[in-house]
């Protein structure tokens, strides 16, 4: 019987609910040492002298000396250093690591570092530097205002955002035979692997990476992994014996990357029928000390800038700002959360300047296929902008309340949206993924890199191997990721699981059905011994991308959205209660029902904590709330009750037809609750939204 | 020091100011229950003392002398809590999922979703936006799973 399209058990869920899986806080190797980091405490300035305050016996004591290969965190640009050399660039960089065998002991250790402080720059707007700048091209923008009956301007500010993934990072270092073996909880084995080779001078074979049950990452397992394995292989090669960090929550939050703040400009040309004729976008993102992932967030970031809409005449321009505060990363979304807010907000702003109905607008201009987006990519089949908007207003009775609640502290708004599946540009060309499927004793095994991060890696991939050859589910295994296994199959992000390792993967399972001759893959192997299939990446005929000039198909698909909010405002404590969510999802074709669901579900629900909930206090360049006590996550009680449709409109070059879901949920919570905010009456142009904010602007309301 | 661990009498040697939390994972080698935060607001070390659930890393060891401590370890795998978590989509990371279950259980039969609502409130799980999860506690109370999820 098929599986895809059912909601078959998933497969690791026996022991999660058994507390039988085994994250890597649950794992200890005879000998294992406790880790250890020790931080800057200044934003910005040198290092003069260290000095260790407890007595060094019993300590394995590693700094930046101790480096056997490059003191670099290796990724896009290598610039940042695993430990501080002498310069520091913000609050929370290592400097120094400590084991010990007792974790009490460890923790009273106090090492004095003395500094030379420098003026740090803490405002991305003033900020002289930038790690990338991108300008995107369309049209002629002047042309566009000149035929503009109306010009609205807006601009839009989105916080840090703080993963708070339930269990926190952690890696223990084993060292062997003139190697070191990584366990730990990632996205990116692969990322690991390159980062601990640069940093230690090893070839390839002296490098493992293993993957231990993650506890949910969202992207903030992307790239810091790479730094705290690396000081955990640190000091296991020093002290020749395992060694095991595992940050605490404050540490974890104070240290670790956070999604990029922005301000978002738009300034827009409309028609009085309102039709849109330029747009000119400019997107800002503080970046933090060090480049990490930011280009491609801000590249993410500025292809979904001008939101799913149809405009001929269009200007992105995009820099990610240095600033003297933790680099901020990758997290679910990738810069589009921040981009699609500004112009999903700026677009009710413009209904209300022409007194047209926000629904209205965005049928006038929502992208269709033949359209082409703001890189020139034409839009196909697979463009279901309509579709999502029209059943998200038909089931939520958005025109009815809309009318009902006029006047009253409830409101109702939307966001439509999209978000591109896969790596950006020619970015899938490049990483050139591979992946394997092995006949075995029972079956087939399954070979990739791709992490089962709690989305349902594991139990996606083997129904689309088990459909493609036609065998029963249970008869697919799935391998541990470790790298000294399995080929790279690219990073565990950008909604690319599904669609991309997915469809690689179905290509494997159909060679193996060819070469099987009829037997089922258990026979096979019975009689002819092991059978190995590899596939390599194969884009889509016809896209077409150019790096330099930002033209063409920015991605070989998109997956569509529409958000009706429905909020209600505590006249008494301006607290704004998100009582209902309408969310409209199209993806192609969900392989399991379940777990597509719980991708939107959870992407919704951080969505709103992005809105209206999770305020990251900056002060003095760092974190000052990083507890769970005062940086607040929606529970139960803050969640809205979730109403999940997933349209279906299958992609011929996604497995089974299926396009990525992982991020799009997570783009559309914020503007569609800012525009229900904007219903009752409050011009609210920022997230998070907190009393403090809709008190002043209802203030504002009342004198306008 | 003496317990009922997972309804076995047990003798456990550990430090009274030791977090439970801790004593479980390493004293008693239970990695089933979780460690979130460690200040009482994730409740991803929920167990059950005495049938009541607490944040095992508020609690001191001492504080449970000879009383009954149950953790995700004593639900066997197959309780109708578990397997509708499974089914559900209850679980994604599960890394809240132990502690969600034992707070669960702790609700008592068929609990309306209100009370859900509320009894969860102290167990934050940042995957799934909670909507599965009452689906399978709701789930777990129906049918077959009954007799059994009423005798625990
Ligand atoms: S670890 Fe106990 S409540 Fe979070
Ligand atoms: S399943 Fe991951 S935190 Fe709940």
């Amino acid at each position: 019987m098929p599986v895809v399209g059912q909601s078959v058990p998933r497969k690791d869920g026996a022991a999660k609910v058994a507390g039988a899986a085994k994250y890597v806080d649950d794992i200890t190797f005879p000998g294992m040492l406790h880790g250890r980091t020790i931080r800057a405490t200044i934003p910005c300035g040198r290092i003069r002298d260290i000095r260790l305050d407890f007595d060094p016996a019993g300590f394995t004591i590693v700094d930046c000396s101790d480096i056997p290969g490059r003191n670099v965190v290796s990724l896009i640009e290598d610039d940042q250093p695993c430990l501080v050399e002498r310069e520091v660039r913000h609050v929370a960089e290592p400097v120094m690591l400590l084991a010990h065998e007792d974790r009490e002991k460890l923790l009273a250790a106090k090492v004095h570092i003395e500094y030379e402080p420098a003026t740090p720059v803490y405002d991305a707007e003033r900020s002289p530097a930038a790690h990338k700048h991108i300008v995107i091209e369309k049209g002629d923008l002047a042309k566009g205002f000149a035929k503009a009956d109306l010009v609205v301007e807006g601009e839009y500010r989105t916080g840090h955002q703080e993963h708070v993934y339930i269990e926190t990072n952690g890696f223990i270092a084993v060292p062997e035979d003139g190697g070191i073996t990584v366990h730990g909880s990632l996205q990116c084995p692969f990322y690991v692997h390159k980062a601990l080779k640069h940093l230690l001078g090893l070839p390839d074979d002296k490098v493992r990476v293993i993957q231990t049950e993650p506890g949910g990452g969202f992207g903030g397992k992307e790239e810091y992994p790479s730094m705290i394995a690396g000081h955990a292989a640190l000091l296991a090669l020093k002290a020749r014996r395992p060694v095991k960090i595992v940050y605490d929550r404050a540490e974890d939050m104070w240290a670790t990357t956070k999604r990029h703040p922005s301000v978002v400009r738009h300034r827009t040309g409309v028609m009085r029928d309102g039709r849109i004729v330029a747009m000119e976008v400019a997107v800002l993102l503080d970046g933090g000390a060090y480049v990490t992932l930011s280009p491609v967030v801000l590249s993410r970031g500025c292809i979904h800038a001008a939101g799913p809409y149809r405009c001929p005449n269009v200007r992105i321009e995009g820099r990610a700002a240095f600033t003297n505060t933790n680099p901020n990363g990758a997290f679910r979304g990738f810069g589009a959360p921040q981009t699609e807010f500004a112009v999903e907000v700026q677009m009710d702003r413009i209904a209300e300047r022409l007194g047209m109905d926000p629904v209205r607008l965005r049928e006038i201009n929502a992208l269709r296929p033949g359209d082409t987006t703001a890189t020139g990519q034409i839009m196909g089949k697979d463009c279901s902008a309509l579709m999502v908007l029209k059943e998200a207003v038909k089931r939520s009775g958005y025109r009815r309340k809309r009318r009902a609640w006029q006047g009253t502290n409830r409101g109702i708004g939307l966001a439509l949206f999209y978000h591109g599946s896969g790596f950006t540009g020619s970015g899938e060309v490049r990483l050139a993924s591979k992946c394997s499927l092995a006949t075995t004793e029972r079956g087939v095994l399954i070979l990739v890199a791709s992490t089962e991060i709690g989305q349902g890696t594991r139990t996606m991939h083997a129904q689309i191997v088990a459909d493609t050859l036609d065998i029963p589910f249970e008869q697919v295994d799935v391998a541990v990721p470790d790298t000294a296994g399995v080929p790279d199959s690219g990073p565990t992000v950008a909604s690319r699981t599904c669609m991309v390792v997915g469809r690689i993967l179905e290509r494997c399972a159909k060679e193996m059905k060819e070469r099987l001759d009829g037997l089922g893959p258990g026979e096979h192997y019975r009689r002819h011994g092991p059978m190995v299939i590899t596939k390599e990446y194969e884009p889509p005929p016809g896209i077409v991308w150019d790096d330099a000039t930002y033209r063409g198909d920015a991605y070989a698909t998109y997956s569509w959205a529409c958000d009706v909010a429905e909020v209600e405002l505590d006249p008494v404590t301006y607290e704004v209660k998100t009582r209902k969510m309408t969310v409209v999802h199209e993806f192609g074709r969900p392989i399991h029902p379940v777990l597509a669901r719980g991708q939107i579900e959870g992407g919704t629900a951080q969505g709103v904590g992005y809105a209206v909930l999770e305020h990251v206090v900056m002060q003095d360049g760092a974190m000052a709330n990083a507890q769970l006590t005062n940086y607040t996550i929606p529970t139960t009680l803050d969640t809205p009750r979730l109403d999940v449709v997933m349209l279906e409109n299958p992609y011929p070059y996604g497995p089974f037809g299926a396009k990525g879901v992982g991020e799009l949920p997570m783009d559309g919570p914020a503007p569609a609750i800012v525009n229900a905010m904007r219903h009752i009456g409050l011009d609210v142009r920022e997230v998070p939204a907190l009393p403090e904010v809709l008190m002043e602007k209802a203030g504002e309301a009342v004198m306008r | 020091m003496r317990l009922v661990l997972n309804g076995s009498p047990v003798e456990v040697v550990a430090h009274p100011m030791k977090r439970l939390l801790d004593v479980l994972r390493e004293e008693c080698g239970l990695t089933g229950t979780k460690e979130g935060c460690g200040e009482g607001e994730c409740g991803a070390c929920t167990v059950l003392v005495d049938g009541e659930a607490v944040c095992a890393c508020l609690v001191p060891f001492a504080q449970v002398r000879d009383c009954a401590v149950r953790t995700i370890e004593g639900l066997g795998g197959d309780h109708p809590l578990q397997t509708a978590f499974t089914r559900e989509g209850g679980a994604q990371c599960g890394m809240c999922t132990p502690g969600m279950i034992m707070a669960a259980l702790a609700l008592g039969p068929k609990p309306s979703l209100e009370r859900i609502r509320v009894g969860l409130a102290g167990n934050l799980c940042r995957c799934t936006g909670y909507e599965a999860i009452y689906r399978a506690i709701q789930r777990a109370w129906q049918g077959e799973g009954v007799s059994k999820a009423v005798r625990g």
